[in-house]
């Protein structure tokens, strides 16, 4: 994200106003994909603000990313349902087998796994969506070949 | 969704204003009525086909069966009306879709995927009903039956709702603003602003008895006179959609599938706290409700329902979409106000309660989703409205969300009052895969367990009460014999504990003592040595002392309920906490890092395949003869179950 396209978000909201704080750091990391100290630095002239409140607020919610993204989101849920129909072997194939852990990113940049709140499909779990295709009763030995399909469509 | 071939849309603003909103008489003129039947699809000209399409419905493959449908009109050159609705709760029948041919009655299919669209369309549209995919119809006395299909009033998870905010979901395209006023919708709204004072509106909610759905029981009305008597030149109202507890989005089913009638109810409070900015508080996450909340307040703006002076009664409204940044806590009531203040989302002490300073030190009222949606029904038909429902203390209906291994998950709606023992094997159907059930996970995080004895209980919050439990977001889980409760417990555990906003010691330090806790006795102690059998049990002993002493002094409801999971299963599942603890042994074979494995000396060839994987050196044998596991070394990982070959390595 350029300096042009900052400014156009930060324009849409009024100056030194803390109120719409989160909303700008969300709208930043819609187009950015994740928030880079520059632009907090910017965002806090704009609202003024230190950029350390700022950043104490923003590592306070789980929604803000501080690196930037991979290219696949893996994101496995972990509601209660998906947790009683077994969504731990899930997350544990995926340690097992990729050495990826929930919150970090493959070395390639590939893939990224998160866990999530509770995507609503209960009776389906464990469920699991890569970057809007959804999978769902999940289980370890399937992940494999869902990986491999993703890695195949990048080559 | 770009699905909108509605005749509704053909009909102007004035119509709608002139003839329906500012109607007085009970009944529309008989032209009138006719459109609007036409428009509440009571009647069709051209076959009807609704694909239920909530975020529920996607997932299972909902999107995909709608674009099948679509095609298949088109090839066809079928003219027909293909409308995207909202979820109407059954959500083990997703993807859900329902046909209505001229003259016949509505018939719904279940679990269509996109391989059955054709079959089934290619039967029904020749007036064949295909028996294995068929759910129910929905039999009026103005169209004809279906020979081969049973009547949706027969079936026992519909049967036994009382859908009264659910009415509409899964009838209505929640992206078009003419289905909801074609059923009625904002009348209550418009009657409310021309002819109550505001004083009248809040003794009118207080009369009808509706209690704060979000688990406090508060009766909203009394909470609306507060804000509204107190002093002020701006008050807030807040619309609390957050429901992040995990298994329980009834909240978010309700705004797709009906986003209108939240506004609805919002606009009402609103006039009643006497404001002119609301806000509704949406988990981020949720980006279909977000996006169906959008497009409705973009409608009801164009129909001048919110904005500056609404139809000349002097009543202003803003209403404002934040989205929550993710995290649990918002979901409490002053955390909810500071993450909206643009500051961290820790709760404060109360009071004063946010009915007297809230948001910005105003007056503010924060309502959930299923408290407001219950509003516009009492000023549709009075304030004895809730009284059909429930019981004396209670009053009116419940949403809750079924989940883990019951039949029929999804979200439905039964009276207050209903048995919990019919809610779980009527409605819910019993255990999926004729497993054994165990128990029900109520609530949630800040929830506990019933077991089979104690289901005969009323659905009611003084009942569960009793049980200490708190009905919260009214998520249940149903467990089966394969899940473990102390894993079930670890897992609440460990969200509380990464959820915890770190303000009050008790809460942040408690909920990571007691995840420690947990963490050890579903291990086996690696080493006998270093007192680790000893702090097993002390920390064991100590469970129930720490649990207390975080119901007591934590800051926040997150705190002071995130013991009752722990509580509630101490209590009723003892003897399985013991057998952790003493046999170090986990019957559901939950606990992976309690599992025992042992070498079938008959089937093991001494490939020595397993040896060197082994992390802790717990496997000895020389080549070729059997090998065998040092109980006392072995961590339970099940990595020599994984690599051998011969099947001879087996689990207790």
């Amino acid at each position: 994200m350029d300096e042009k396209q900052l400014t156009g978000i930060l324009e849409k909201y009024p100056p030194s106003n803390r109120e719409s704080l989160i909303p700008i750091l969300q709208e930043i990391q819609d187009v950015n994909g994740y928030l880079s100290e520059s632009m907090i630095v910017e965002v806090g002239k704009y609202v003024k603000m230190p950029t350390s409140k700022i950043f104490g607020l923003s590592t306070f919610f789980n929604q803000f990313r501080f690196e930037p993204p991979a290219k696949f989101i893996i994101r496995v849920c972990h509601g209660t349902s998906c947790h009683v129909n077994d969504s731990n072997s899930v997350l544990a194939e995926f340690e097992k087998k990729y050495k990826l852990r929930p919150g970090q990113i493959s070395r390639d940049g590939m893939f990224g796994l998160e866990i999530t709140g509770c995507m609503g499909a209960c009776g389906i779990g464990p469920v699991m969506e890569i970057n809007g295709d959804y999978y769902t009763e999940v289980k370890a030995s399937v992940i494999k070949g869902i990986i491999d399909s993703y890695i195949h469509k990048e080559e | 969704m770009s699905m909108k071939e509605s005749s509704g849309n053909m009909l102007n603003k004035d119509f709608w204003i002139q003839n329906v909103l500012l109607s007085d008489a009970g009944e529309y003129p008989a032209e009138i009525d006719k459109k609007l039947k036409y428009l509440r699809r009571e009647k069709v000209e051209k076959p009807l086909i609704m694909v239920g399409m909530n975020t529920c419905s996607i997932i299972a493959g909902a999107k995909k069966t709608y674009d099948e449908i679509q095609q298949y009109l088109e090839e066809r050159k079928i003219k027909a009306e293909l409308v995207a609705v909202g979820c109407d709760g059954f959500c083990a029948m997703e993807p859900l879709v329902s046909v209505q041919l001229p003259g016949k009655t509505r018939v719904a299919f279940r679990n269509v995927t996109s391989e059955k669209v054709s079959f089934i369309l290619d039967s029904i549209l020749n007036n064949i009903i295909p028996e294995e995919y068929t759910l129910c119809q929905f039999p009026d006395n103005q169209h004809e039956l279906w020979k081969d299909a049973e009547f949706q009033r027969d079936i026992p998870f519909y049967s036994l709702q009382k859908r009264s905010l659910l009415e509409l979901s899964g009838k209505i395209d929640p992206e078009n603003i003419h289905d909801y006023l074609a059923f009625g919708g904002y009348r209550a709204f418009l009657k409310t602003i021309r002819n109550f004072t505001p004083e009248k509106v809040c003794e009118v909610l207080e009369k009808s008895g509706l209690q704060g759905r979000g688990g406090g029981g508060f009766l909203a009305g009394t909470k609306w006179k507060l804000a509204h008597s107190t002093p002020a030149d701006q008050r807030y109202v807040i619309c609390n959609a957050y429901d992040s507890d995990p298994g329980a989005f009834s909240n978010r089913a309700l705004i797709e599938a009906n986003p209108h009638l939240l506004i609805e109810g919002l606009a009402i409070a609103a006039y009643a706290v006497g404001t002119s900015k609301a806000y509704i508080y949406i988990r981020n996450d949720y980006v279909l409700a977000t996006e169906r909340l959008n497009k409705a307040l973009k409608d009801v703006v164009s129909m001048g329902l919110v904005g500056h002076n609404i139809h000349g009664s002097g009543f202003n409204l803003d209403i404002i979409i934040r989205k929550g940044a993710g995290a649990f806590v918002c979901g409490e009531e002053t955390a909810l106000i500071s993450s909206v203040e643009g500051k961290r989302g820790m709760p404060r002490t109360k009071p004063p309660y946010p009915a007297t300073m809230g948001l910005f030190g105003k007056p503010t009222v924060v309502n959930n989703v299923e408290t407001l949606a219950n509003v516009p029904g009492i000023f549709r038909y009075g304030p004895d409205y809730l009284n059909v429902n429930g019981n004396e203390q209670f009053r009116g209906t419940k949403l809750i969300v079924l989940n883990g291994k019951v039949k029929n998950h999804g979200v439905i709606e039964v009276p207050m009052g209903t048995n919990l023992r019919s809610i779980v094997f009527d409605i819910g159907g019993g255990i999926k895969n004729s497993g054994i059930f165990k128990a029900a996970q109520i609530g949630g995080p800040s929830g506990g367990f019933l077991v089979g004895e104690n289901l005969d209980i009323p659905l009611d919050y003084s009942a569960l009460k009793e049980q200490g439990i708190f009905l919260g977001s009214g998520g249940i889980t149903i467990l089966d014999t394969q899940n473990c409760i102390i894993d079930t417990v670890k897992f609440f555990m460990d969200f509380i504990q990464k959820e915890s906003c770190g303000k009050c010691i008790p809460c942040r330090e408690g909920s990571r003592r007691m995840l420690e806790i947990f963490e050890n006795i579903t291990k086996r102690p690696i080493a006998e040595s270093r007192h680790t059998t000893l702090e097993r049990f002390k920390g064991v002993m100590q469970l129930e002392s720490m649990a207390e002493v975080i119901k007591d002094t934590s800051l926040c409801g997150l705190g002071q309920k995130a013991p009752n999971p722990v509580l509630s299963s101490l209590n009723l599942f003892r003897s399985e906490y013991e057998e952790h603890i003493f046999d170090r042994n986990c019957t559901a074979g939950v606990c992976k890092e309690l599992r025992l494995f042992h070498i079938d000396v008959e089937k093991c060839t001494g490939c020595t395949v397993c040896k060197p994987k082994c992390p802790t050196e717990a496997i000895i044998g020389t080549k070729v003869h059997p090998h065998f596991i040092i109980e006392e070394k072995c961590i339970g990982c099940g990595i020599c179950f994984d690599v051998c070959k011969f099947s001879a390595i087996s689990v207790r």
